[in-house]
């Protein structure tokens, strides 16, 4: 379980995240939405031990994440950010090996080598695994990195906007493996997502933030409602059940 | 892998050619003989030996001070003459070389280092406040900071009446190589296979801080351990041969468009291939003009900045 109790988070005098306490849901897709500098990367990054915090503490399965060890950690959560403009030349196969890093240390034992094959397997990299980074699409290159990740094997898998350079297909297919992880593997995914169609549509928790503050959280039906939207981006937008999912239009 | 071999057995052998090039007349007819009272041993003893390994451990130190560097940057176009590293160590000499002449070559060399570690932390400090969106901003940077350093060294070395000492530095020699005077580059190996057994630290290294930490790994401290290696090098380097310009920017260059960037295989291929690039350029340099010997650094300087305008303009098109 992954627990914030208190976040605070400055730059420069401005409060980014701002006393949040928040407990996220065990197992299922969990998504943070919310307007642009609401905080939302900055809270998953405090997360992930990625950035220090001011104030506050956060709690993977009881340890701090500031004061475990960062290979602990590493094989309990996983933490992919959008700035991988990497310079590096790494095969595909090579990248995902990276994910067994924290168990194996560099050197791979046939479990780690399993683990490769089938985190290659799950996102159909198998036949792109000798392909340099820079030789594939944006895509294909988003695909290799959660297979990194998913290689990594841990039971929390957090996302920075996964979707951002993905076309709708690619984004569709990203969202279904989300789902196909945590049900078939167990894993507590959370993502910071743009788009509250995608959020709705795929989420079993959502948690809006706006202002650095928890603003609401709850099931989808809670959320993507239209006062709860206005009340998360300021703006009127309707809400359309279809086939069971809301469908939020906003276009005016 | 076959390939590296093959390389290695190339390399060994223009390291065998190297050892019998020179004036003295050296060749195995007489070795053999031991005639002149064994003089052709005692020059292969004394010089050719010392010249041909010193060689070989400048040329594969630097080529992987090169590629560390450009981890730690995550640049591709800079190498310790880049990034002020050079200078800095220069200027440590310099300054040792005022206050504590009679030093021992060691702490004098200890005394660079230590500068070539200030001087690069100080172009990682400057590089946080240049917005980094130009890849060919960061060398101007680390050239700029190696101009400016080099010229308070300069200054000083005018000052003292040491500028032949500070231009035989800044001009990478290999004739003046002695038994007994390049023993302190033995150095470059050990940073050599250190930069080998952190090789997948370095790897993930290079795919940036947040991918680094995800992974548990504490980027700092490899950060901290690439400073180490790289300023060791250039100052090793730097004391007992002079700077040979270049050399870890093509080398890295050409290995990673050859195998790509993993470091656990491309740190032989840069060790190799910087030790076959530099005794190659050594042979030119003592062929083209026999019996005088025209300095590394030029012949490396005019080769190396060919393929670097090269690798430049080749990155132009592919870039964006």
């Amino acid at each position: 379980m992954i627990v914030a109790e208190g976040v605070s988070k400055s730059y420069g005098g401005t409060l980014v995240v701002d006393n949040v306490s928040i407990t996220l849901p065990q197992k299922g897709i969990t998504s943070i939405i919310g307007p642009n500098g609401a905080g939302k990367s900055t809270m998953l990054s405090i997360v992930s031990r990625l950035l220090g915090m001011d104030s506050g503490a956060v709690t993977v399965d009881g340890m701090d994440v500031t004061k475990t060890p960062s290979d602990v950690l590493a094989k309990r959560l996983s933490i992919l950010r959008q700035d991988n403009h990497m310079s590096a030349r790494l095969t595909v196969h090579d990248l995902v090996s990276f994910g067994r890093y924290p168990y194996s240390k560099g050197r791979l034992t046939i479990e780690d080598k399993d683990h490769i094959e089938r985190a290659l397997d799950y996102l159909n990299l198998t036949e792109l695994s000798g392909r340099f980074l820079d030789e594939l699409s944006g895509g294909q290159r988003q695909r290799a990195f959660v297979a990194m990740v998913l290689c990594q094997d841990t039971d929390y898998v957090l996302l920075d906007e996964p979707l951002n350079n993905l076309d709708m297909k690619h984004a569709m297919s990203m969202m279904k493996l989300m789902q196909k992880a945590c049900r078939e593997l167990g894993k507590t995914v959370v993502l910071v997502l743009h788009d509250i169609n995608f959020a709705s549509w795929y989420s079993d928790y959502i948690i809006a933030m706006r202002d650095g503050k928890v603003r609401r959280h709850g099931t989808t039906s809670q959320i993507i409602t239209p006062e709860a939207l206005k009340d998360i981006y300021d703006m009127d937008i309707n809400v359309h059940e279809i086939g069971g999912h809301r469908v939020s239009l906003f276009y005016d | 892998m076959r390939l590296l071999v093959l390389a290695i057995v190339a390399t060994l052998g223009l390291a065998l050619v190297s050892l019998f090039i020179g004036v003295s007349n050296v060749s195995i007819g007489t070795l053999l003989s031991g005639s002149q009272e064994g003089r052709a041993m005692q020059v292969m003893l004394v010089s050719r030996i010392p010249r041909t390994l010193a060689i070989l451990l400048a040329g594969s130190s630097l080529a992987i001070a090169g590629l560390v560097m450009q981890i730690i940057v995550r640049n591709r176009f800079v190498e310790p003459s880049t990034a002020g590293t050079t200078e800095a160590a220069s200027l440590g000499f310099l300054v040792v070389t005022l206050f504590a002449p009679a030093w021992p070559l060691f702490g004098k060399m200890m005394v660079a280092a230590l500068f070539a570690l200030a001087g690069t932390a100080l172009f990682l400090r400057i590089l946080r406040f240049v917005p980094l969106r130009d890849v060919l901003l960061v060398p101007l940077v680390g050239i700029m900071l190696g101009g400016v350093i080099g010229a308070i060294t300069s200054f000083f070395a005018y000052r003292f009446n040491l500028l032949p000492s500070l231009l035989a530095w800044s001009m990478g020699d290999f004739s003046g190589v002695l038994r007994g005077r390049y023993e302190l580059l033995w150095f470059g190996l050990a940073a050599t296979v250190l930069a080998y057994i952190a090789a997948d630290r370095f790897t993930v290294a290079g795919m940036g801080q947040d991918f680094t930490t995800n992974l548990g790994l504490n980027y700092k401290r490899v950060m901290t351990l690439g400073l180490i290696i790289v300023s060791i090098v250039s100052a090793v380097v730097l004391v007992s041969v002079g700077s040979i310009p270049f050399l870890g920017l093509i080398v890295p260059n050409v290995v990673s468009l050859m195998i790509g960037d993993n470091m656990r295989q491309t740190v032989p291929w840069v060790a190799v291939l910087g030790a076959a690039f530099v005794l190659a350029c050594d042979i030119i340099g003592r062929l083209i003009r026999f019996p005088y010997e025209v300095p590394i650094s030029v012949v490396v300087g005019v080769i190396g900045s060919g393929l670097f305008l090269y690798l430049l303009l080749r990155k132009r098109h592919n870039a964006a």
